[in-house]
């Protein structure tokens, strides 16, 4: 609550702050065709780098006349991308637009901090309001001022597995944790890896626990623990981190080594059966190791999650000291980024789906459509380490993790998180 | 002679030249040391001093709140697991790692030092690993000793069977209880010390060539002629003539290894339990990732504590030998 009230006094700064700069550099803004505009965003790898670059593509037929620069920075699910970002805020040299994602991890610790302006009269003349689903759009809403773009929809409970492994041994995708088990047993004595996991960027471990313990409290419970409301030590966190424990026992045992998509690699080379990752997995099954969904690979909702769509989300934000020039390429390309247009380009190359309601699901693959309608059918949660929550206490909970994953206590374990809880306000 | 006959006849004249040659002397040093005495001072004092105050603040989240939180920062980190055991694989890593590049950098340079052919293309092969940045070392390094794929490929085929598991491993020997981990060194340590052996030996190795170089051939002869063995001209003439360089050598590998990050980073990362964490790293991920810049500020005023800790007596040392000059 206390963070809620700071947060709130701090918007209202920065909604005054960022109308002042507009009015004061109001008679300066350009056309709109010349300056520069810097993107900055952790999109490297070869699908995502390739559907960036269609949005990039679109905004400069429109405005020839500006340099786009693209500053993406590797690696670790853009760990290392918000540790640059954090030295040229404190540095007062904010990129033009930053990728950030939905919820309220980073991006409300930077509207907290004064560093965004808020984009209502955007969302209002374009006519967002209606477009976007309202549960997404409450995750970027700080204060009753929306602060950022949404440009894809991704879903972090998806256990992908190898259709071929699975039609040979007459196995269907786990449904619950049971037959998780039940599978595994029947995968491990044929000499197939059950789970693939790769670990070394350190949060897929993380990210496997959370589906783990969505599918084991529910969606009721497990908002309740995203919002600060129930203890990190309840019982139901305990028995979702003792089916973690025995789930480890069927997965590879080189996954601190392994990078997320080698694990997927595994799975797509038949050496593993399934993987439990972020949908964007699917762009690496498709575009890199040119698999055909459906075919070669299959999903399904990490077991105990059906239902429930644990959402990331990439938004792009304006930040609040951007003047002049910058600030209006900035928001001509947001207005792109925002386009139904933009996003069925991006989208489809990137392996995600576009959040806006009336988007087509012609444009997308097999997997895109069933996530599409997935998204509009199920509920939406958040997920801790995909910069949802407080930073906080998602790099706690990646500590106790690395910890967990070797000495295998519980209690410990779940306690650790409890006090990252209270260290680091989750509401 | 005219300018002795000068001085006899005015004696007053050149003292005054002399002075003036000095001033100016005096001035120039200092308008020429200003810039870097500036620079240094804002850029490396103050922002010290500035990480001093961070870390006594209550500035633990993206809102600037400098409140200040007496020593509850240095407290936490002290308490935090990870940082315990940072400690700890800090102390192997570092003992281990001087003794290493130490040992391994003079073996080489006797080697090279005995006048062989083509000194100076072994010169440069053991030399080049320093010139590789350390993120591309440990990209390399991981592959190598990945425990599935790498050196253990090489080590099946030659029939062992009990395939070291390298940076993967969790076991720590001999493993005592210790405040809240497990004390003892780090088998997984072991990997990160090769790669940053392999790279660092070649600097020791150039340093103790040029002290080789540097011992004079008449006190080699004169033991040679006094029938002193091969070993017994090392132990007695060698090595008490490098021990400056060796000193030398301590400090910046010392002060090198408390620094490593880049490597580690590229390489393991933290490691499971934290067997293969460093300080650097540590403090990247509190301040960058978690945002809690004050107590990232105390982590790095801990490393420098311990850099000092290290370089102090040697700077101690330095001044002393000079002043006796």
């Amino acid at each position: 609550m206390g963070a809620l009230l700071s947060g709130c006094g701090n918007s209202n700064n920065t909604s005054t702050s960022g109308n002042n700069s507009s009015t004061s550099t109001g008679n300066s803004t350009g056309s709109g065709q010349s300056g520069k505009l810097e993107i900055f965003s952790w999109w490297t790898g070869v699908a995502s780098s390739k559907a960036l670059q269609q949005f990039i593509n679109q905004y400069e037929t429109q405005y020839p006349g500006v340099k786009v620069t693209n500053d993406a920075v590797a690696g670790g699910a853009g760990s290392n991308a918000k540790a640059v970002l954090a030295s040229r805020m404190e540095a007062n040299k904010p990129p033009g637009t930053f990728q950030v994602h939905a919820g309220h991890g980073s991006l409300l610790s930077w509207i907290q901090a004064g560093d965004m302006a808020p984009l209502d009269s955007m969302y209002q003349q374009q006519g967002w309001n209606k477009v976007y689903p309202q549960s997404l759009l409450n995750l970027l809403t700080v204060n009753g001022h929306i602060y950022a773009v949404p440009v894809d929809m991704q879903r972090d409970n998806v256990l992908w597995y190898n259709k071929k492994i699975f039609a040979k041994y007459n196995l269907t995708p786990p449904a619950t944790f049971n037959d998780f088990f039940k599978d595994a047993a029947v995968l491990k004595s044929h000499g197939i890896t059950p789970l693939a996991l790769g670990n070394h960027g350190n949060w897929e471990t993380t990210l496997l626990w959370s589906d783990v313990l969505l599918g084991t409290v529910g969606y009721t419970q497990y908002n309740e623990l995203m919002q600060g409301k129930l203890a990190w030590n309840s019982p139901g966190v305990v028995q979702a981190s003792q089916t973690f424990l025995k789930m480890l026992q069927y997965t590879n045992s080189d996954y601190n080594s392994l990078h997320w998509a080698q694990a997927d690699e595994l799975v797509a080379k038949g050496k593993a059966a399934m993987n439990v990752q972020g949908d964007w997995a699917q762009g690496y099954f498709t575009t890199t190791a040119g698999l055909k969904p459906n075919v070669d690979f299959g999903w399904a909702p990490t077991p105990g999650t059906q239902g429930i769509f644990a959402a990331v989300s990439d938004v792009f934000g304006l930040p609040s000291k951007l003047s002049g020039q910058n600030k209006t390429n900035a928001e001509n390309f947001l207005k792109v980024l925002g386009s139904a247009e933009g996003q069925k380009a991006f989208n489809s190359l990137k392996g995600t789906i576009s959040p806006r309601l009336d988007a087509n699901p012609a444009d997308y693959n097999a997997y895109g459509q069933s996530a599409m309608k997935s998204l509009k059918n199920d509920k939406l949660v958040l997920t801790p380490g995909q910069g949802a929550l407080n930073p906080g206490f998602t790099t706690a909970l990646e500590n106790a993790m690395t910890q967990f994953i070797s000495s295998q206590n519980v209690n410990q374990f779940v306690s650790g998180l409890q006090s990252a809880a209270q260290q680091n306000p989750l509401s | 002679m005219s300018r002795k006959s000068n001085e006899l006849a005015s004696p007053s004249i050149p003292v005054p030249r002399r002075v003036f040659r000095i001033r100016s002397e005096k001035v120039w040093s200092m308008v020429t040391l200003i810039p870097s005495v500036v620079l240094l001072g804002v850029f490396v004092y103050y922002f010290i001093f500035w990480t001093g105050y961070v870390s006594f603040t209550k500035w633990n989240s993206f809102i600037q709140n400098m409140n200040l939180n007496g020593f509850r920062n240095y407290v936490s980190i002290f308490e935090s697991f990870r940082f315990q055991s940072d400690l700890r694989n800090m102390v192997f890593f570092t003992i281990l790692f001087m003794a290493g590049c130490l040992i391994l950098g003079m073996f080489l340079a006797v080697l090279i030092d005995q006048h062989i052919r083509a000194e100076s293309v072994f010169r440069s092969v053991f030399l080049y690993p320093m010139a590789i940045s350390a993120a591309a070392t440990g990209v390399v390094w991981s592959w190598l000793l990945n425990p599935t794929t790498g050196l253990n490929l090489i080590l099946q085929s030659l029939g062992i069977h009990h395939l070291p598991q390298w940076y993967l491993s969790t076991r720590i020997l001999p493993n005592f209880h210790i405040a809240q981990i497990q004390g003892g060194f780090p088998i997984a340590m072991f990997a990160v010390l090769i790669a940053s052996i392999w790279q660092w030996s070649g600097f020791a190795m150039a340093l103790y060539l040029a002290g080789l170089r540097a011992i004079p051939e008449e006190i080699k002869e004169a033991a040679r002629l006094d029938g002193a063995s091969a070993f017994r001209m090392f132990r007695s003439i060698v090595l008490p003539q490098l021990r400056p360089i060796t000193t030398t050598a301590v400090v910046m590998l010392m002060a090198s290894s408390l620094k490593v990050f880049d490597l580690l980073y590229a390489m393991t990362g933290p490691g499971a339990n934290f067997v293969t964490d460093l300080p650097a790293l540590n403090m990247f991920d509190t301040t960058f990732k978690a945002n809690q810049f004050a107590q990232g500020a105390a982590i790095a005023i801990v490393l420098l504590i311990l850099v000092l800790i290290a370089i102090v007596p040697y700077l101690i040392g330095t001044i002393r030998k000079e002043a006796s000059k």
